[in-house]
């Protein structure tokens, strides 16, 4: 179990020593997007009818920075480890491949629920911040960090260069997020894109984290969270089963 | 006594590059064991199967007698690798990187340890000096510090000298040499020919994936090597004939092998008699690089056969 903890340390240690670039900076963005989306739109929009649209959307600003770093740190670190060739390091103590797993992705979700904290705090200013049930806000910030520090594990040991990552990031999660409802109701959408909607389960998760904030939501909670349960142990298994067969690290 | 390192039967490829062809290889504990070979001829990735980096397709390997697949994580246990490459994170010092290592190996609080490797390797100084700020051969200490944090019994170092100079080298081996005494199987290979003759007691020579000589230092240099009298003749001299049939000649010095000291009477002898002038004369030792050179060249036999 040592060797997961002090993976886990290291891992927690390395985003904390850049923490201007890995924690400030992913905050300053959400922080644009919230004062140039709010300043064009809170006077046209209102959703759920008694909602604001500053207070609609930093939940989903939250949530997109979560998701957002956890993915960055667990793919960076490792695509890091691996093009300097210091991922020796790892794979040469008794560690196994779920403490490696593990190790990985709980860091990831510490470096996502720090930066989204550090969101919630900054904008607590534009909007007042309500709270209609947290353990629904915990929930799915546990969960959706989870599910993409792991897929940022499988991006990491998939690229062999930095753009193969880039790419992955601007074509994959940088779509999945963005057209997830950060920004708009899904009930605002044409039918067509609202259904197509419904097989993002990045829609999934912000939808079930709102609903955490204002106690309403486009979908059950419930239903968000079979679905984005069922994906995250999918993705669990999947990347389980890589690291298991040592998919591009052992070999 | 269970061997420290036991390589049986192991293969692997790469696509249509047979790296490993069927290794057989035993290192008892205790010994200063020299891997060579030329460049790919499948060193390192034996030494990556070693160490469960890269999974082999048949055979079985083991260390200490701890198998490296089924029971990885006591192999790991005993085996400390220094890597050929000069890896290093740079978010971290000197101490934090050796902490952390020893972290992975399930060893907290060895400080103790550490202010030692750091005092033996010469680098109390930078301990708490960023990676990213150090040399190369400062960053090639510190990977000799991370394959020891957990005293492994069997240590195992690819190519450590590549590109170190020549100061840090005999701090290098001091230290090494210290540690087989203190009992640590010791597993070099290295490009420098020298080295392997004044440090192993054992050599297994590989080219494209198979050992192809296996024997103690000492019967290496014996089979396949022999003192050789080298003379460099005055202007217009030549060999007699009997002489030149077994002489080779390279830059202008002539070289004739022989086994014993008595032999080289007879020699100058008959260079007398041919009225053979000689500007300089000396006499060789046998030396790893001629065997080498013979085992690489597919030279199998003994010398003159």
């Amino acid at each position: 179990m040592s060797g997961f903890r002090t993976l886990f340390y290291k891992e927690v240690l390395r985003f904390w020593k850049v923490a201007t670039q890995t924690v400030a900076a992913p905050v300053l963005t959400a922080l644009l997007y919230l004062l140039i989306f709010s300043h064009v739109l809170e006077s046209h929009v209102r959703v759920y009818g008694t909602v604001s649209y500053t207070a609609f959307l930093v939940p989903g600003l939250v949530m997109m920075s979560v998701l957002q770093n956890a993915f960055a740190n667990s793919s960076s670190s490792l695509i890091q480890s691996k093009v300097t060739g210091n991922i020796i390091f790892v794979l040469l103590p008794p560690i196994s491949y779920r403490e490696f797993y593990a190790a990985y992705v709980l860091a990831a979700v510490v470096r996502g629920l720090v930066v989204g904290l550090g969101v919630l705090v900054a904008t607590i200013w534009f909007a007042p911040l309500e709270v209609d049930n947290p353990l629904w806000v915990l929930a799915f910030a546990v969960l959706g960090g989870g599910m993409l520090g792991s897929l940022g594990v499988v991006a990491g040991i998939w690229a062999d260069k930095f753009d193969q990552l880039a790419a992955f990031q601007n074509f994959l999660i940088m779509p999945l997020t963005f057209l997830s409802g950060v920004f708009y109701s899904i009930h605002s959408l044409p039918p067509f894109w609202q259904r197509l909607s419904h097989f993002n389960p990045v829609f999934y998760m912000i939808d079930g984290f709102r609903h955490g904030f204002f106690g309403v939501s486009d979908v059950s909670p419930w239903l968000s969270l079979g679905i984005v349960g069922a994906c995250f142990a999918l993705l669990c298994m999947l990347t389980l089963f890589m690291l298991e067969r040592g998919y591009k690290l052992r070999n | 006594m269970t061997p420290a390192i036991s390589v049986h039967q192991v293969a692997k490829r790469f696509g249509a590059v047979e790296a490993l062809a069927g290794v057989d290889l035993v290192v008892a504990e205790g010994e200063f064991f020299g891997l060579l070979g030329p460049n790919g001829a499948g060193k390192t990735t034996l030494i990556s199967a070693l160490a469960g980096l890269v999974r082999v397709d048949g055979g079985r390997i083991e260390v200490m007698g701890c198998d490296v697949v089924e029971d990885y994580r006591n192999a790991r246990r005993q085996l400390g690798v220094v890597p050929q490459e000069l890896v290093f994170d740079p978010f971290f010092s000197v101490r934090e990187t050796l902490r952390i290592q020893s972290g992975y190996f399930g060893i907290r609080g060895n400080e103790d340890w550490i202010d030692e490797i750091l005092e033996n390797l010469d680098l109390t100084s930078k301990a708490n000096a960023n990676m990213r700020t150090l040399s190369g051969g400062m960053k090639r200490r510190v990977l000799v510090a991370q394959a020891l944090v957990h005293r492994p019994p069997v240590i195992v170092l690819d190519e450590p000298t590549a590109g170190v100079d020549v100061e840090l080298r005999q701090t290098l081996w001091q230290f090494i040499r210290r540690l087989n005494r203190d009992g640590h199987t010791i597993v070099l290979t290295t490009h420098y020919l020298e080295e392997a003759e004044s440090l192993c007691g054992r050599i297994a020579m590989l080219k494209a994936g198979r050992v192809v000589a296996l024997d103690s230092t000492a019967n290496l240099l014996r089979r396949f090597s022999s003192h050789a009298l080298r003379l460099r003749l005055g202007p217009g001299a030549a060999l007699p004939p009997s002489a030149a049939l077994r002489a080779t000649e390279k830059d202008g010095v002539w070289s004739l092998a022989f086994d014993r000291f008595e032999e080289i009477e007879p020699i100058l002898a008959e260079l007398r008699a041919a009225g053979c002038s000689l500007e300089d004369l000396e006499i060789g030792k046998p030396d790893l690089e001629e065997v080498f050179i013979r085992v690489m060249h597919g030279l199998q036999g003994e010398r003159g056969s």
